[in-house]
């Protein structure tokens, strides 16, 4: 039997892992969501931003980290608009574009926010490191109009907002590269750039080291991150409910390999004596 | 010459934007702008080249009716598809946005959510105790798994009932947390700061091999 657990067709563990993940949901089970020190900076950082300060948010990512980066650009443009922050998005991945574009239609429209005075979305430019960089030297260098081709300096609220100097922090939602790592290089190394970033799951771990030496303001991790923003915002949504449902599957992740290894052990002390 | 000139070229604007990178003079800063409105002109050309290679790939299956050749079809008509969608309707256009939030974002979500059910699968079969370094490896995915996962901190509390370790709970209430925070911030923290730095010293080298005409792969062809 134990040869058997440990040599189990995976098709057994998909169906586990779906079943972990289906019937959660059916109960609509919800653990409570604890905020820790990382996604809490971003939130204090912008909460002590003055009314009317600029906020550039990063669309770096595609579908496949829909999940977990799109509830968290919501719950964080949700903050900015609730502080009378100005945003100004934009994307260094052109699957991004869209993606962007969709939280700032859902988010403006719940704060009756109006398009060119209090948002802007200036779309997708290819480029990657060396968009960051122009930046720095003029913003309308590379974004000569916005993502609907009106001319940037038609669009009021980028009247006084020419380069970083102007912006007061750029949060980056990445999923790879270019990413967190690139606007750390390039904006905030060369222009001192304050940065924040929201990131997938994955890549977490790579973006420690930015934390120790506060080149990174703070960061967002994956769908938990998300989750603890919303409750910080007072909106809990999609992410709480989905880090609940992942939770589970974590938790039946774990058990698998603890009875997995109880089953190598007993097998191999079976087979030695 | 056809490889001495680009060498010749590489190797004074190499030179010359590590000279700039130093000088705050007002000249030095109009320079480095034109350099990346060029590199910014010469990055799209790149996808230029890139449909190219990918036309070319997937022709030459199809001419030679190589294994799967029915899927390289597929790639012309995504491809064709979604530029003419796009030139015609433009990128805001109802048409390309619907190609865009019913096709591919779903098609691409789906490929990831795969992961997760391959993912568990591995889990399972590789996290096995099998020597030193697996145990550790295995010890440690378990304790960030648990302490990252919301229901890790409510079962620790749960257990606060069981009377040798309540004592425990009620001293360290976010144990499983501090633990994967403890892993985080030191031995992951002090290895990704050690490739971070290799990497940075392997892309001065590189840089400077590139520059100096030592690295001459970029040319392509023969050497």
């Amino acid at each position: 039997m134990l040869e058997r657990l440990m040599n189990i067709d995976r098709r057994y563990l998909f169906l586990l892992i779906a079943f972990s993940v289906v019937i959660p949901m059916l109960l609509k089970v919800v653990f409570p969501i604890f905020v820790t020190p990382q996604p809490k900076k971003v939130y204090d950082y912008i909460e002590k931003l003055p009314k009317g300060s600029v906020v550039m948010m990063s669309f770096d990512y595609g579908p496949g980290s829909l999940a977990e980066l799109q509830p968290m650009a919501i719950a964080v443009l949700r903050h900015c608009f609730s502080r009378g922050l100005k945003v100004i998005g934009m994307a260094l991945w052109n699957v991004g574009a869209p993606l962007g574009e969709e939280v700032f239609n859902q988010v403006a429209t719940e704060y009756g926010r109006v398009y060119g005075e209090d948002y802007v979305f200036l779309g997708f430019r290819p480029g990657s490191t060396n968009v960051i960089l122009r930046m720095g030297e003029g913003i309308s260098g590379v974004f000569n109009t916005d993502s609907r081709n009106t001319p940037i300096q038609q669009i009021p609220m980028m009247e006084n907002v020419k380069t970083y100097d102007d912006i007061a922090l750029v949060i980056d939602f990445g999923a790879g590269d270019p990413g967190p790592e690139a606007w750390v290089i390039y904006a905030y190394e060369k222009y001192g750039q304050k940065i924040a970033a929201g990131v997938t799951g994955v890549i977490i771990s790579q973006l420690y080291p930015f934390l120790q030496t506060e080149q990174l303001i703070g960061l967002i991790g994956g769908l938990r991150g998300a989750a603890e923003y919303e409750t910080q915002v007072n909106k809990p949504a999609k992410a709480t409910q989905w880090m609940s449902i992942q939770s589970i599957v974590h938790l039946v992740i774990i058990i698998m390999v603890i009875l997995g290894n109880v089953a190598y052990f007993v097998s191999r002390r079976r087979t030695a004596a | 010459m056809r490889r001495q000139i680009p060498l010749i070229i590489c190797f004074i604007c190499g030179i010359a934007m590590i000279i700039q990178f130093f000088i705050p003079h007002r000249a030095s800063q109009i320079v480095f702008r034109r350099a990346l409105d060029w590199t910014l002109v010469i990055g799209v050309f790149a996808f230029v080249l890139g449909i190219g290679s990918l036309i070319h790939v997937h022709w030459v299956k199809i001419s030679r009716r190589g294994e799967n050749w029915q899927y390289s079809l597929l790639v012309f008509l995504g491809l064709i598809g979604m530029t003419l969608v796009g030139l015609i309707n433009g990128q805001e256009g109802r048409a390309f946005l619907w190609l865009y939030n019913n096709i591919q974002v779903p098609l691409d979500a789906t490929m990831f959510s795969l992961l997760a059910f391959f993912m568990a699968s591995a889990a399972f079969r590789a996290f096995r105790a099998r020597t030193l370094e697996a145990t550790l490896l295995l010890i440690a995915a378990i304790i960030v798994m648990f302490g990252n996962a919301p229901v890790g901190k409510w079962l620790w509390n749960q257990m606060g009932v069981i009377p040798l370790i309540n004592k425990l709970v009620e001293a360290i209430p976010a144990l499983p947390e501090n633990a994967k925070d403890w892993i985080l911030d030191n031995p992951n923290m002090s290895s990704r700061r050690a490739i971070i730095l290799g990497i940075g010293l392997g892309g001065i080298s590189q840089a400077l091999r590139i520059i100096l005409g030592i690295e001459r792969s970029h040319l392509g062809g023969g050497d």
